[in-house]
C-alpha cells in the first residue's frame, strides 16, 4: 500500500514539476523544478529496484550537473518574460511541426519488434541473486565493455576540447609557483646588512 | 524487527502499518539522540577552540556551561524571523529546511553498531555521498533567494568549491569500496573485521589506502565549508557568506545542518577508515564496551580533529583552495583507484 502511496507521490509530483520546468516565469525556478523532475524520477528507480541507477541520477545529475546549469542560469540573468513576449504568433507553424513529429514518432513506435532475447531481458529487470550493482558491472564491462569505452572517449573528447576552447596564456601574468615558494629558505631571502649611517645598504631598492 | 512484531502483535495492527510505524518511531528517537549529541559536540567545539586561544569558553549557563547549546536554542527560536522585501520568500525559508532535511536523511544509512541501522541498503555508500552532494542547493538557494549581493557572491563560491571537492571526495569513496568490495556500509565495516589481538591494524587506514584518510579529511573540510576551506562565509570579504540576510529559526537550521553534515562527515571517516564499530584491540576490556560507544568515540576523536583545525590553521586563498582540489587531490586519488585496484586484483588473492 505504502509502495503504491509512494509510486503516486513521485509520478504526480514528476509530471507537475516537469510541467512547471517549462511554465515557470523565471529561469532559475524552472532549474529548480527539473532538479525536483530528477529527484522524483529516482524515487521511482528506487521503487523498481534500480537503487543503482536511482543514486547514479542523483549523484550525477541533481549533485553535478544541475548545479553547474543552476549556476549558468543564475549568472545569466536572463528575462523569460521578455523573451516570450509575442511568441504566441508562431504557436500554429510550432503546434504543426510538434504535430508532424510526433505522428511519426509514434508510425516508428508501432513498427517497433523486439528481438525475442531482449523481451526475454526486460522480462527479468532485478536479479535476484545478485545486488544490482554487481549486476550492471557484469553487463557493462563483458558484453558491452566497447560501448562503455567509446562513451568514456566521447566525454574526454568533449572535455578536451571545451579547455582547448577556453584556454588562453596571457604574457606578463605572474603566477605563484608553490613549489619554488616552499624551497625558499632564510638563508635564499634575508641578508644580514650592517648599515653605516648616512650610506644605506647599497643594495639595489633599497 | 522486535519492533515491527509489537506493533503487529500486541498492538494488532496490519504489516504495513506496523513497518511504518516502527520506522517512523525508530528514526524519531534516532533524531532526538542525534540532536542532543550534536548540541554536546557544539559546547565540545567552543570549549576546544577556547582552550587552544586560553580561554574558557561558554561557562556560566549551567554547571561547566553544559546547557549552553540550549539557552542558544531558546534564544534563536523566540528571535523575530526578517525575511529581506527584495527576497524570493518561498525558496528563501525552503533553503535552510532543504539544508537540515539532508543533513538528517543522510544518518538513514548509517550503521552504528552491528545490524544497527535504520536503512541497510545496498548502495549506502552512494546514498551518504548523493546526500552530501545535494548540500550545495541549500547554500545555492539561499545566496539566490537572498537577492543580496555577499550572498550571491558566496553562493557562487560554494557551487565552485563543493563540486570541486566531490570530485576527489568521490574517488577515495571508490578506492574503499573497491578494497571492501561492497557498497553497503556495513559490509564496508565488517571487510575490516579481523580474529588478531591487534585489531587497529587492521582497518583501512592501515592497508593500502593509507593516503586516502587525509584526503578524504580534507576534502570533507572543503565539503562542509569548514575553516581553513570557509570561503564561502568568509567575514572579511563576504560579511557572513549566504547566511547574510538569515536570522532566528532559518539561521539556526542552517547552523544545525552545518554542525550535521560535519558530524555525518567525522561518520563517515570512522565507517571507511577506522572500522565503524570494531574495537581497536579484540582484548577483554575492550570487547567488552558496545559497538556503538566504539563509533561514538570515533566520531568525537573525528570531531576533534576538525575543531583543531578551525582552531590552529588560517583561511585558504580562493585559488589556493582550487588548486589543492584539482591539481593535486583529484590526481592523487585518482592515481590511487588504479593502484587499489590493481592491488586487489593481482597481489592481494596471494598474500
Amino acid at each position: 500500500m505504502f509502495q503504491a502511496i509512494a509510486f503516486y507521490a513521485f509520478s504526480a509530483i514528476l509530471l507537475l514539476s516537469a510541467v512547471m520546468v517549462i511554465g515557470a516565469r523565471n529561469p532559475v525556478h524552472s532549474v529548480l523544478f527539473l532538479i525536483l523532475a530528477f529527484f522524483n524520477a529516482a524515487g521511482l528507480f528506487v521503487l523498481l529496484g534500480a537503487e543503482f541507477l536511482a543514486m547514479l541520477l542523483v549523484v550525477v545529475y541533481v549533485g553535478a550537473v544541475a548545479v553547474l546549469f543552476l549556476f549558468v542560469v543564475m549568472m545569466l540573468d536572463i528575462d523569460f518574460a521578455e523573451l516570450k513576449k509575442g511568441s504566441l504568433q508562431y504557436l500554429p507553424l510550432g503546434g504543426l511541426i510538434g504535430l508532424i513529429l510526433v505522428s511519426e514518432l509514434v508510425l516508428a513506435g508501432s513498427a517497433w519488434v523486439l528481438r525475442p532475447a531482449h523481451l526475454e531481458a526486460t522480462a527479468s529487470v532485478i536479479p535476484s541473486d545478485v545486488t544490482n550493482t554487481k549486476a550492471l558491472g557484469h553487463i557493462l564491462y563483458t558484453d558491452y565493455v566497447f560501448h562503455f569505452q567509446i562513451a568514456g572517449m566521447v566525454l574526454l573528447v568533449a572535455m578536451i576540447g571545451a579547455i582547448v576552447l577556453t584556454l588562453r596564456t596571457r604574457p606578463g601574468v605572474r603566477r605563484q609557483n608553490i613549489a619554488a615558494q616552499n624551497a625558499r629558505t632564510a638563508a635564499m631571502s634575508v641578508d644580514m646588512v650592517d648599515v653605516k649611517p648616512g650610506q644605506g645598504s647599497g643594495q639595489e631598492g633599497s | 524487527m522486535a519492533l515491527v512484531s509489537f506493533f503487529e502483535n500486541t498492538v494488532g495492527l496490519p504489516h504495513a502499518w506496523a513497518w511504518f510505524l516502527s520506522n517512523a518511531a525508530l528514526i524519531l528517537i534516532f533524531d532526538v539522540v542525534l540532536l542532543v549529541l550534536i548540541a554536546y559536540l557544539l559546547l565540545f567545539d567552543r570549549k576546544v577552540w577556547a582552550a587552544v586561544q586560553m580561554r574558557r569558553g561558554p561557562n556560566v549557563v549551567g554547571p561547566f556551561g553544559l546547557l549552553q547549546t540550549f539557552a542558544d536554542l531558546l534564544k534563536f527560536l523566540f528571535k523575530e524571523v526578517i525575511i529581506p522585501a527584495g527576497a524570493n520568500k518561498v525558496l528563501f525559508l525552503i533553503a535552510p529546511f532543504l539544508t537540515v532535511l539532508l543533513a538528517f536523511a543522510g544518518w538513514a544509512v548509517v550503521p552504528m553498531d552491528e545490524g544497527m541501522v535504520i536503512a541497510d541498503i545496498n548502495v549506502g555508500i552512494l546514498y551518504l555521498f548523493a546526500m552530501s552532494s545535494l548540500g550545495v542547493y541549500g547554500i545555492i538557494i539561499a545566496g539566490w533567494a537572498s537577492n543580496s549581493k555577499y550572498p550571491f557572491l558566496s553562493a557562487l563560491r560554494a557551487a565552485a568549491q563543493m563540486v570541486s571537492y566531490e570530485v576527489s571526495i568521490g574517488f577515495v569513496i571508490i578506492t574503499v569500496l573497491l578494497f571492501a568490495g561492497s557498497l553497503n556500509l556495513s559490509d564496508i565495516v565488517r571487510a575490516q573485521a579481523t580474529t588478531g589481538t591487534l585489531a587497529l591494524f587492521s582497518w583501512n587506514w592501515f592497508s593500502i589506502l593509507f593516503p586516502m584518510l587525509p584526503i578524504f579529511f580534507v576534502s570533507a573540510l572543503a565539503e562542509t565549508n569548514r575553516p581553513p576551506f570557509d570561503l564561502v562565509e568568509a567575514e572579511s570579504e563576504l560579511v557572513a557568506g549566504f547566511f547574510v540576510e538569515y536570522s532566528s529559526t532559518p539561521f539556526l537550521l542552517f547552523f544545525l545542518g552545518e554542525y550535521l553534515s560535519i558530524v555525518l562527515m567525522c561518520a563517515m571517516c570512522s565507517i571507511l577508515f577506522l572500522g565503524g564499530w570494531l574495537p581497536p584491540f579484540n582484548i577483554v576490556p575492550f570487547t567488552w564496551v558496545p559497538g556503538i560507544i566504539w563509533f561514538l568515540l570515533k566520531i568525537v576523536f573525528f570531531f576533534f580533529m576538525f575543531a583543531m583545525v578551525k582552531a590552529m590553521v588560517p583561511r585558504y586563498r580562493y585559488d589556493q583552495l582550487m588548486r589543492l582540489g584539482w591539481k593535486v587531490f583529484l590526481p592523487t586519488s585518482l592515481a590511487w583507484v588504479i593502484l587499489t585496484a590493481a592491488w586487489v586484483l593481482f597481489v592481494r588473492p596471494h598474500l
